[in-house]
């Protein structure tokens, strides 16, 4: 892997060199590094582009590295990865995905991540997007992610994308089984005129099932964010959305919650708050001797932390 | 330190100029000054004119012999003024540990910050990682607030009522830390408040009523006659308070 590269699987993955544990390092469409565990088996697919990872029934602490770097401007990369994570296990799952585009086209990275959650399985999640580039070509990700959980199942799933992505749809699906749990915590920033499609659907099928939808946002300059939360409670069941938004200069975000209790013992919860920074909060910074750019930098950062 | 001249502070309300402040005259060089008054006397809003948060209709305000009449809240803090919110404002996802570093100005360690918690009465291990957001009650957040105070030790601190909002059960811990702050802290304390215990602490008392000086003087002086019924202070409400 060339400098480039290596600084995007930084921003994407907190690595500095290979991970420990297992992992599949993809660039520029190509498979790059992988090591595989006793437990944690990685397999190319055949039928199409992307790999199944396996994690054996009752693996504890044990992480799977998943980064894609794209250096090549021009690229369209597109990849179905499937987890298959064995009943009992807890196991912390990296993903991310660098676009570094100094060329003139667009790159595009689309990933298709399926979950299957085994029984009581604790899974933590967590993705990462970052584009840079000084050429006019546009870094374009999309990501899909689709989750299953059996019974008693858990999946912690925290996804950032701070910096530029020009435009991104991010889909998740997910079907709950009996008392299992989803927590979705998604963080986002976005500059200039770029686009943020967050569009959650969740059903609660099982019986004591759970989720909460977490989303916090700054949109900045003229960039525009949606965020889709449908939560579908077919059970005795509780299911949270909340959109929390910070709009600066011309940002606009739109919240587009949908909750449906097909069941009469489910309970749907809903909340939005969109707004700029309080002049308050400002004032109070501006007290402590931060500039009025600097305090607005604080109160972002710490929002988004 | 401190000189107010001829401050006018003037809002529109229903079209008509709404007098807040009237001609506030006043020299302050002292290390521990109170400022008290019935609600509505325009006490908060001579704060907010020392802070540089509203801008006075008229006068000038001199800081150390500076005219800081024009300078920012930013640049006002920056010379050494520190100002605690009578409500204190809460951030979502900024720790108390954020708030005690942006305050100290450099990049304190996890002891020092927790000194400043301790010294107001705060367990700081409960509180140094916590958000200063909603899940703090209104008690905590105001010790917060003063701990930011004192983390900036900075040479004029404002207080604007520091007991509103705080049980009785804390009231008595919350004199002790002004206590304290009188002896300890190397600058002068402007402290708005409505009780005696404060009150009584301090060096000098300025009466605050209808935007107006309306008793000013060493404690000893002042504090008499407000047990007694100040002038422009509520006759009624003075028997209450003896």
């Amino acid at each position: 892997m060339d400098a480039i590269q290596k600084s995007l699987l930084e921003q994407v993955a907190g690595l500095h060199e290979v991970p420990e544990g297992a992992y599949n390092i993809r660039a520029n469409g190509q498979k790059a590094g992988r090591n595989t565990t006793a437990n944690i088996d990685i397999v190319t697919k055949t039928d199409k582009d992307g790999i199944d990872i396996i994690i054996k029934p009752g693996t504890k602490n044990e992480s799977v590295h998943i980064p894609v770097v794209l250096s090549m401007s021009g690229l369209k990369d597109m990849v179905y990865n499937d987890f298959f994570i064995g009943e009992d296990s807890d196991v912390t799952i990296v993903a991310g995905c660098g676009i570094h585009n100094c060329g003139v086209q667009s790159s595009e990275h689309s990933g298709i991540h399926t979950f299957h959650v085994g029984k009581n399985a604790r899974v933590r999640y967590v993705e990462k997007h970052y584009g840079e580039g000084d050429g006019s070509g546009e870094n374009i990700m999309n990501p899909t992610t689709v989750v299953e959980l059996d019974e008693g199942g858990y999946m912690e799933m925290e996804t950032t994308q701070i910096k530029g992505v020009d435009s991104t749809v991010r889909s998740t699906t997910a079907k709950l089984g009996p008392h299992s749990t989803l927590i979705i915590k998604e963080k986002v920033m976005t500059h200039g005129k770029q686009l943020a499609k967050s569009d959650f659907t969740v059903d609660l099928d099982g019986e004591g099932c759970h989720t909460n939808v977490i989303s916090r946002s700054v949109a900045r300059d003229q960039s525009k964010q949606i965020f889709l939360a449908r939560i579908n409670g077919n059970a005795a069941c509780y299911g949270h959305s909340e959109c929390d938004a910070i709009i600066m200069d011309e940002g606009v975000v739109s919240a587009i919650p949908e909750v449906t209790a097909n069941c009469l013992d489910a309970q749907l919860v809903h909340e939005a708050a969109i707004g700029k920074i309080a002049g308050e909060q400002l004032t109070k910074l501006m007290t402590l001797g931060l500039t009025e750019k600097e305090a607005e930098e604080q109160i972002v950062n710490g929002f988004l932390k | 330190m401190l000189e107010l001249q001829h401050i006018r502070y003037d809002v529109e309300q229903d079209g008509d100029n709404k007098g807040i402040l009237h001609d506030i005259d006043l020299t302050i060089n002292e290390r521990f000054v109170a400022i008290t008054g019935p609600n509505g006397g325009g006490k908060s809003t001579l704060a907010k004119v020392i802070a540089g948060i509203l801008t006075p209709t008229q006068g000038r305000i001199l800081f150390n012999g500076e005219d800081i009449t024009g300078l920012s809240i930013t640049d006002r803090a920056r010379k050494g003024i520190s100002f605690a919110f009578q409500q204190p404002v809460r951030f979502k996802g900024l720790t108390v540990k954020d708030l005690i570093t942006l305050a100290s100005g450099k990049d304190i360690g996890v002891p020092e910050a927790c000194n400043y918690l301790s010294e107001v009465g705060l367990c700081a291990k409960d509180y140094i990682d916590r958000e200063v957001d909603a899940s703090l009650s209104g008690g905590e957040l105001k010790r917060i607030e003063i701990a930011t105070i004192m983390a900036r030790s900075t040479s004029l601190s404002v207080f604007d009522e520091p007991e509103a909002g705080i049980d009785l059960w804390s009231f008595s811990n919350l004199i002790q830390v002004f206590e304290q702050l009188h002896k300890k802290i190397n600058g002068s304390i402007l402290i708005i408040s409505h009780q005696e215990r404060i009150l009584n602490i301090a060096d000098r008392i300025i009466v605050l009523a209808d935007g107006r000086v309306v008793n000013d003087g060493p404690r000893k002086d002042v504090l008499p006659t407000l047990l007694g019924g100040a002038p422009g202070v509520c006759g009624a409400l003075a028997d209450k308070v003896k």
